[in-house]
């Protein structure tokens, strides 16, 4: 794999940040765009672009055209068996809140219990949260360890009669944790219980087979794997989706409408309602092709020497402390240093042209759980070099100078 | 140097890593007047306020509680410095100023000409911020729990993050 010529793909790698290089280490929070995604858009809303369905013309019919080649580009991508299990949403949170709002209102009654873990980020919370205000089931937590680390035998524990979902992250946007979600299935599958994962970190750093891990749900967000904001996945498989009520209504999901009686579409129709962001399926449908041909396998490796290498050089600068050293980790590096809060570490590295995020990252849980407000944290994505890390160790030594 | 670390040195320049490292006046008060609680959700930064006066509305004393960056702290402990001896009136007008001086707006030269030179230094300092848009938050949290404080009607807790 040539990052060299892979950065070139990347136009907004070419400019600078308070007149320094750009060195972008925030992909976990949203991966930056290549060429063939923005091209892919603009040719499609400069030469491509209508309304897709029952238009009964050449465009339209195009346009429909591309839409539906982009279900088949995610149905082949993570594996699903069936084009129809590939829903479009606005992203990882709407899928999440798809499956709270639909498969737990018809699901869930007072007692039951959804399974979570410590370090889930907000959008795989608060969406249960909600529905608590309608149905009194509970949710158990799943403990996290000092490593950031998600035990096989503490989500066992958290398993009882009582459990009618699991729902975890596959890989921890906090602290880059891999969860064992393979043998979490197994484990829940064994007691006849569903897994949603949410794989919004874990989509862009390996390869994602929903048919290989079993998972009844998997959502993910087009941005943060080089695509476009505002589109979104939720794979369910094809008897969960079937036997689930709409999310939303409008256009485009119904069978017949009267005042007395609304019938909907089959899936993935009844979960789509009103115009979907077309330009969106195009541009993930771009992202998607460009990480195909790079080669998922030869991110992740990639990815995974990027990360030994920060671990080694950034974790031994006097005065960092990394947060989650998990045995299995993808791509993101968190960290506090002594005497520097993490926006005052941003700060500083800002002023040389590093990009990094500050705070909980969504995830106040899984901070409170290690004793924190919040970390400083870098991660990584296919366009990033050693010569980035090393940057970001120069200037972690400057916050030192400074604050120390 | 360069101008960006020229703006750096400005902003983390002694003056306010002494105030962050060694805030004044960090304690809770009991018998407080007025207090208010500060937090920004979104960064995680949260302090309380206490303010009290004396008999002819002089704040005789103001104190804080909290944890957060180098600025919110810096600015809350020069901040509670400041306000010693003046009325619930000048110290609004101060935190007025002081806005002005973050986002970078020319402040009014008469108020500027009114207020001791020192106090006029520590102000300058803490408007480093300005230079970093994304921080000018941290350096008004304090400031704008001031407000709260002075204005008890108002929601007692407040957050500059959506301002």
């Amino acid at each position: 794999m040539d990052v060299l010529k892979i950065r070139k793909d990347f136009p907004i790698l070419e400019r600078k940040m308070r007149g320094q290089p750009l060195v972008y280490l925030d992909s976990a929070a949203s991966a930056q765009k290549p060429r063939p995604v923005i091209e892919a858009m603009s040719r499609f809303y400069e030469q491509g672009y209508a309304n897709i369905h029952r238009g009964v013309y050449e465009l339209s019919m195009s346009a429909t055209d591309l839409y539906d080649q982009g279900r088949v580009c995610v149905q082949r991508f993570i594996n699903a068996a069936h084009e129809d299990e590939i829903i479009f949403t606005h992203g990882a949170t709407e899928s999440l809140n798809l499956v709270a709002s639909s498969w737990g209102a018809a699901n869930l009654k007072e007692g039951d219990e959804v399974v979570l873990t410590q370090l889930e980020h907000h959008a795989n919370i608060v969406p249960w949260q909600l529905l608590q205000k309608k149905i009194p089931f509970k949710l158990r937590v799943v403990p996290i360890k000092k490593d950031g680390d998600i035990l096989l035998q503490d989500v066992l524990e958290a398993l009882s009669e009582k459990t009618k979902l699991v729902s975890v992250a596959h890989v921890s946007n906090a602290f880059g944790t891999i969860l064992p979600v393979k043998d979490i299935i197994k484990a829940a599958h064994d007691r006849g219980i569903p897994v949603m994962l949410d794989g919004a970190q874990a989509i862009a750093h390996e390869t994602v087979d929903v048919q290989a891990l079993d998972a009844d749900f998997y959502v993910f967000s087009g941005h943060k794997i080089y695509g476009p904001t505002g589109i979104g996945v939720l794979y369910g498989k094809r008897a969960w989706l079937q036997s689930m009520p709409p999310y939303q209504g409008g256009g485009d999901m119904i069978e017949n409408v009267t005042f007395e009686e609304t019938s909907f579409l089959p899936p993935p129709a009844r979960f789509e309602a009103g115009t979907p962001h077309i330009a969106g399926v195009v541009g993930l449908t771009a992202g998607l092709n460009y990480v195909t041909s790079i080669g998922m396998q030869n991110i992740a490796v990639h990815e995974d020497k990027l990360l030994a290498y920060a671990h080694e050089k950034i974790g031994t600068i006097q005065g960092v402390r990394l947060i989650g050293t998990a045995p299995r980790k993808a791509a993101i590096l968190s960290f506090v240093m002594e005497h520097a809060h993490p926006h005052d570490i941003g700060t500083v590295l800002e002023s040389r042209g590093i990009a990094i995020r500050a705070g909980h990252h969504c995830a106040q849980p899984a901070m409170e759980s290690m004793g924190l407000m919040g970390t400083a944290r870098a991660s990584f994505g296919l366009y990033n070099t050693f010569e980035d890390v090393d940057s970001l160790a120069e200037g972690l030594r400057a916050v030192r100078e400074i604050f120390a | 140097m360069s101008l960006n670390e020229q703006d750096l040195l400005d902003l983390y320049q002694d003056l306010i890593l002494d105030h962050s490292r060694y805030p004044h006046n960090f304690y809770e008060m009991e018998k407080a007047q007025c207090q208010a609680v500060g937090h920004n959700p979104l960064c995680g930064d949260r302090l309380v306020l206490y303010v009290t006066a004396d008999e002819q509305g002089r704040i005789k004393e103001a104190s804080f509680q909290g944890q957060g960056c180098a600025i919110s702290m810096a600015s809350a402990s020069m901040m509670t410095d400041l306000l010693k001896g003046k009325t619930a009136q000048e110290a609004e007008k101060l935190a007025a100023h002081f806005e002005q001086l973050c986002k970078n707006f020319k402040p009014d030269p008469q108020f500027e000409a009114m207020m001791n030179p020192e106090d006029n230094a520590r102000l300058d300092a803490l408007a480093g911020v300005k230079n970093y848009p994304a921080r000018v938050k941290c350096a008004m949290l304090s400031w704008r729990t001031l407000q709260a404080a002075l204005n008890p009607a108002q929601n007692q807790t407040v957050q500059t993050e959506n301002t």
